[in-house]
């Protein structure tokens, strides 16, 4: 169970709110529900998660109770219910990518960042996890990074490292 | 070579924008379709014979005529692009090189089935290919073959592309509808089909992205030049997705008809096993088909070799066959640990199953946690039967067809690497460490013992 | 009424209205052949099809299309057809896959029906009895969720659940604001408000009545008693809310909880309200009327003063006999 009182209401800025209009516009009339994914999607690339008082936020804007919204925002595995890394990396795990080395990979970027899956590294930089097939299986291993999910394929563990020293560079 | 309608310009610089695509001949089929009347569009596409190339297919021509037409009320077309199929990545290709097919395609079948509005649902996780399409989308605007009265000829149509919330199950039509709609993944009990109450219970077909696309050479081309390609029932080209141990993955047009051993081992294809070693099995289309044995992949039981169709994947049935499904194609080489790879995809079936019927929610769990005992030489010959049964359980009891895509796998590696499981239950500590190997599945047919 | 459509069931006939499932059918006929449902509730629209318990056969689709179906279907959301033939009980196949349902619904289930206020008048417990198998073949940790209030009234012991989503659509049809629903997916799925919140508005006690296990069970009661050591009253009350029919559960002089009545299939014959339900626990809040009458089957008709004849050990079905006297004759012959 959450402790709501720990969430701070976030402010939706001008920009989100611009860009929650335009995707209801997309819907008909009365069907403004439909927005809901790529609402999330956008609140999520601002905050780097979804906190309890946004997604009620949008639950207001969209004229549904707030529970919709958690069981939308819980079902799918892109939203994060938790704050993460400043980079999320998500590795594919599913078979064919471990064909090529997927398991190496992902135990060298444990190793490298020094915390385990799903957790954040002390500077919240980065955190890691492994995700189930990202359609990408004839370039693998592959992994992606949020929250433009920019790709980088065929990765072998010297691939990884320069990947990681860029983005802590940046 | 084998001719290439989807792909035919892939090497074009620049054929991502508007105006390479225009000048390889794009739009025509647009031009074209406008000035027939939805029903011959519709006849086109039947006469082409083209089957769905999500997985199931169906014939697209035949699914299009299925779609109720009530006075009043609007209908829909969505596009399926949440490609999430373990192998499977043709999609995802398409999308990202030739954008415009698939907006071509969107508005020649749109005014096929006379919807206003249509939607692209692409999974979330391909965020850089919604960015693509949108912007192709307000190229196609620009040049007026999208919005309002399009060419002049009246006909309007507004195509927006919706990104996905990270779910395997969404790929499933009517899970697709419901995400769509705003709502968890679950797949809906069927009836109604959503060709009767689809998209916000209005008609709505729901087409894959690459039967989309192959629309356009259809149109351009006509039905029965399209029709002229491929073998038997299984007409045109159809993208294959490679992966695995290969030589060269990657996305290949081919024609339907081809050789599965000349598509593994030519220079036009994959080149052949990485690394100079052998293939073991294969899994021929996407993960949710049964994996096949190095010896039947390539020949049919009769020893007649075996072709990449429809008819030729799944020749011999559940026993000795497969399925095209959406043209993932896995190769194994003699390393890989079947047994792994199995509880692999039982992992993500599990992952993925959306909990709303008991024998998928439960059951993929089930079967998960029994692979991996096996798998890390804890498991106990009872298991092995044990799995079977679990299968057969969920098998074709469930409301979407993701219980039968958990259960194949499981099943069909267990009927032809049953050896492999036991010695894994056998040599619990010597599993860990080595690998069972090539054992005798590529030796000829006659002297496989099939198990059922 | 040339309307109707004639289905059959398990050999029984009978003639329905278009567009009644086979379910539904099949409790026109009653009686041994009604296929048990979990989450079916025929009170609210939209639920079935999920539990898989209620499975049939289709052994002829239509007078018109003759075709079996290809698999099992779920009988509470498929139509009946004019001629369609199901078998139920009379199909081995369906009994297999069935029980292959009931243990699947299980590995997850704690069993902790010693404990379980549910236990006596649990669907699932009834189930079991039927179709399960003596022992569980799964051998893993079975999941655990910690058990929440939802409001002062209710507790939710996911453990228990079996994802029906009854609660969650009663709560869609009868109350206006939901609060609760299914969060996660696959085998992490749980009902849950996802923030600490009461599920609080007139109506909310009845999805204790709805549920079919020991999910919900209201905090009144909770290890009271056990169902089959209370006896049931039906009684009313002018309520302004509700029907104010109910059913009011004695221990001595003592009324122990209060329930809306239910018909032979356990469903709700009309939702009742918060008030009448934890707040009206005096004989004197209540019109009495008769005992309710329990079904021979129940455990907690063994404690129950209505029935004076002892209990048949089989119950005879003539009728099903009689529809399948070939097959009869044949266990008789070989």
């Amino acid at each position: 169970m959450l402790k709501v009182e720990e969430q701070q209401p976030e402010v939706f800025p001008e920009t989100l709110i611009e860009k929650f209009n335009e995707i209801i516009s997309r819907y008909p009339e009365g069907k403004q529900k439909s927005a809901l994914l790529p609402m999330l999607h956008e609140v999520q690339a601002v905050f780097g998660w979804l906190s309890v008082p946004s997604m009620d936020k949008v639950a207001g804007y969209l004229g549904i109770m707030p529970i919709e919204v958690y069981e939308v925002a819980s079902f799918y595995t892109m939203y994060f219910l938790k704050p993460q890394g400043k980079y999320m990396l998500e590795v594919c795990r599913t078979g064919p990518c471990c064909l090529v080395g997927a398991e190496k990979v992902m135990a060298h970027i444990e190793q490298t960042l020094g915390v385990k899956e799903g957790e954040v590294t002390p500077d919240g930089l980065f955190s890691w996890r492994g995700v189930e097939c990202l359609a990408a299986c004839g370039f693998g291993p592959v992994l992606q990074i949020g929250p433009e999910y920019t790709f980088y394929e065929n990765l072998n563990e010297e691939k990884v490292d320069q990947l990681i020293q860029d983005l802590r560079n940046k | 070579m084998g001719r290439k309608l989807l792909l035919e310009h892939i090497n074009v610089p620049g054929i991502n924008t508007f105006d390479v695509y225009r000048q390889n001949g794009g739009y025509r089929a647009v031009e074209k379709a406008l000035k027939m009347t939805p029903d011959e569009v519709v006849e086109e596409v039947k006469k082409s014979g083209l089957r769905g190339r999500g997985g199931a297919g169906f014939p697209t021509g035949m699914k299009w005529s299925f779609l109720a037409k009530p006075e009043g009320v609007p209908r829909y077309l969505v596009c399926n692009a949440d490609e999430s199929e373990p192998g499977t990545f043709k999609d995802r290709f398409l999308m990202t090189h030739i954008p415009h097919a698939l907006i071509e395609g969107m508005i020649v079948s749109s005014f096929a089935l006379g919807a206003k509005t249509s939607y692209i649902y692409v999974r979330g996780e391909m965020m850089p290919q919604v960015r693509i399409l949108e912007r192709a989308i307000a190229e196609a605007k620009n040049a007026g073959y999208l919005g309002k009265n399009i060419l002049g000829t009246g006909y309007d149509l507004e195509l927006y592309v919706q990104p996905g919330g990270g779910a395997y199950i969404c790929g499933e039509e009517t899970a697709l509808l419901e995400s769509l709609e705003g709502k968890r993944g679950n797949p809906r009990i069927k009836p109604p089909f959503p060709a009767i109450a689809g998209l916000y219970g209005c008609p709505t077909v729901v087409n894959n992205v690459e039967s989309i696309a192959a629309t356009v050479p259809i149109i351009n081309d006509g039905g029965d030049e399209y029709a002229k390609i491929g073998i038997g029932r299984s007409t045109g080209t159809k993208l294959i997705s490679a992966s695995g141990n290969l030589v060269r993955p990657g996305v290949y047009e081919i024609e339907l008809g081809l050789p599965v051993e000349e598509f593994i081992y030519s220079d036009e294809y994959c080149g052949g096993i990485a690394n100079g070693k052998r293939l073991k099995a294969t899994v021929a289309g996407g993960s949710s088909v049964p994996v096949l044995p190095a010896n039947l992949t390539l020949k049919l039981a009769n020893g007649e070799p075996r072709l990449m169709s429809y008819e030729g994947l799944s020749e011999g049935g559940f026993i000795t066959g497969t399925m095209m499904g959406s043209g993932g194609f896995i190769a194994f080489d003699e390393d890989q640990c079947m047994v792994r790879n199995t509880w692999n995809f039982a992992r993500f079936y599990s992952h993925e199953s959306c909990g709303q019927c008991s024998p998928c929610r439960e059951g993929t769990g089930w079967m998960e946690k029994i692979l991996r005992k096996i798998e890390f030489g804890e498991g106990r010959m009872s298991d092995i039967d044990l799995l079977v049964d679990v299968a057969r359980k969920i098998e074709g009891n469930t409301i979407c067809p993701l219980g039968d895509a958990a259960a194949w796998p499981v099943a069909s590696a267990i009927r032809h690497f049953r050896d492999e499981f036991e010695w894994h239950v056998k040599e619990p500590v010597k599993c860990l460490e080595t690998n069972y190997g090539l054992a005798n599945y590529a030796v000829p047919i006659a002297k496989t013992e099939v198990t059922t | 009424m040339s309307d109707k459509v004639k289905v059959t069931i398990d050999g029984i006939t009978v003639e329905v209205e278009p567009g009644t499932s086979i379910l539904n059918a099949a409790r026109q006929i009653g009686g041994d052949i009604v296929p048990p449902a979990m989450c079916y509730y025929s009170k609210l629209e939209g639920s079935g099809g999920k539990c898989r318990t209620c499975i049939v056969k289709v052994s002829k689709g239509s007078e018109k299309d003759p075709r079996p179906m290809p698999k099992l279907v779920a009988s509470c959301r498929t139509t009946v057809m004019d001629g369609m033939e199901v078998q139920n009980i009379t199909s081995p196949e369906v009994l297999e896959a069935r029980s292959g349902v009931v243990e699947i619904l299980l590995i997850n289930h704690p069993l902790d029906c010693p404990v379980c206020d549910q236990a006596g008048e649990c669907d699932l417990q009834n189930l079991t009895y039927e179709h399960g198998l003596q022992k569980t073949r799964y051998e893993f940790e079975r999941r655990t969720f910690d058990r929440i209030d939802i409001g002062d009234k209710i507790q939710l012991h996911m453990n228990r659940c079996i994802l029906c989503y009854r609660c969650v659509f009663l709560a869609d049809q009868i109350t206006e604001q939901r609060v609760h629903g299914v969060l996660n997916r696959g085998d992490h799925s749980e009902i849950s408000t996802y923030i600490q919140q009461a599920v609080d508005n007139d109506f909310s006690g009845n999805v204790i009545d709805v549920c079919p296990v020991g999910a919900l069970t209201d905090k009144t009661f909770r290890f009271r008693n056990r169902v089959w050591f209370t006896k049931p009253i039906d009684a009313h009350r002018d309520c302004p809310t509700c029907s104010g029919k109910v059913t009011l559960w004695y221990k001595g002089e003592n009324v122990l909880r209060v329930t809306a009545r239910k018909d032979v299939y356990g469903e709700v014959e009309a939702f009742i309200c918060n008030t009448c339900r934890f707040e009206k626990k005096q004989t004197s809040d209540w019109v009495l009327e008769q005992p309710t009458h329990i079904s021979d089957a129940s455990v907690i008709a063994s404690n129950h003063y209505e029935t004076m004849q002892p209990l048949p050990v089989i119950q005879v079905n003539l009728k099903l006999q009689q529809a399948n006297k070939i097959e009869l004759e044949k266990t008789s012959k070989f």
